[in-house]
């Protein structure tokens, strides 16, 4: 645990910081994200230490307080958490899940945040996504990985009109202009 | 642009996956009792049928996950997925 102790006390250098946008979008700095893998038998535990029911569907973000986990796979969760909450979090969980049968990556540094909002916000996505996002197939709470254009990324509705938007730091900018393109074709 | 059902999260757009080969590929439990016909057959032969033909694919820009589909080459429909380790429907 010391090691992550240590990551987390390191100075970030945003991937987006200085950089003008699309008024739809938002730089989101900070946070804390792990790369979580548990199998099913682990569930439970798991959802016990980390205060989140693990055992939902796929594709479906699951929050409480600061900590949310986005369920992007079978076995495979994204935690998105408080900087200063890591910690915590990856003692809690190796102190219930004593077989060692689940892995913990820190994957904060490796990607950003970016907020959408406004009515245009799903249009602007489909310039570069091709899911579809009426409510009946992509509902408030979903959350998938998906693409953008040719950026992997994940995406979780928060609102109907309020996306989080999780990008690799080394294809934020990529991302971040190619929304900005788009956008400005749309009003509001 | 086609949709592929994935088994663990539903009909998403084909740009999403990518193709992993003809499925069902055994590979011998102890490759140095093969002869160089049979070993060659298993490299870099495949049935490339005209019509419904077992394939894998990987949702790569999704769940991550390695599946089978039954898929008719010829007219891209697809009639069934299911996981890694189930049979051909
Ligand atoms: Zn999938």
């Amino acid at each position: 645990m010391d090691n992550l102790a240590e990551t987390t006390s390191l100075s970030r250098l945003f991937a987006l910081s200085g950089q003008a946008g699309d008024r739809h979008c938002r730089p989101v700095t900070g946070g804390a994200r792990f790369s979580l893998r548990v199998p099913q038998a682990s569930l439970g535990a798991a959802g016990e230490a980390l205060g989140l029911d693990l055992t939902g569907p796929i594709n479906r973000a699951v929050s409480a307080g600061q900590r949310t986990a986005l369920r992007l796979g079978p076995d495979e969760w994204l935690l998105l958490l408080a900087e200063t909450d890591a910690a915590t979090v990856a003692a809690s969980l190796s102190q219930r899940l004593t077989d060692g049968l689940y892995s913990l990556a820190d994957i904060s540094h490796r990607q950003t945040g970016i907020a959408l909002e406004g009515v245009a916000v799903t249009d602007i996505l489909n310039g570069g996504c091709p899911l579809d996002f009426d409510p009946a197939a992509f509902p408030v709470g979903m959350a998938t990985r998906t693409i953008f254009f040719k950026a992997e990324i994940v995406l979780w509705r928060q609102d109907l009109t309020r996306f989080h938007m999780e990008v690799w730091r080394s294809f934020a900018p990529y991302v971040w202009s190619l929304l900005a393109n788009v956008g400005c074709e749309y009003a509001d | 642009m086609l949709l592929i059902p994935c088994p663990y999260c539903g009909n998403r757009p084909e740009i999403e996956f990518a193709y992993g080969g003809e499925a069902h590929v055994v590979r011998a439990a102890d490759p140095r009792k093969e002869d160089d016909a049979a070993w060659t057959e298993f490299l870099y032969f495949r049935k490339n049928p005209r019509g419904d033909h077992a394939e894998r694919w990987r949702h790569a820009f999704g769940c991550g996950r390695f599946f089978n589909v039954k898929r008719n080459t010829y007219t891209d429909h697809i009639e069934a997925s299911y996981r890694i380790g189930e049979m051909l429907p």
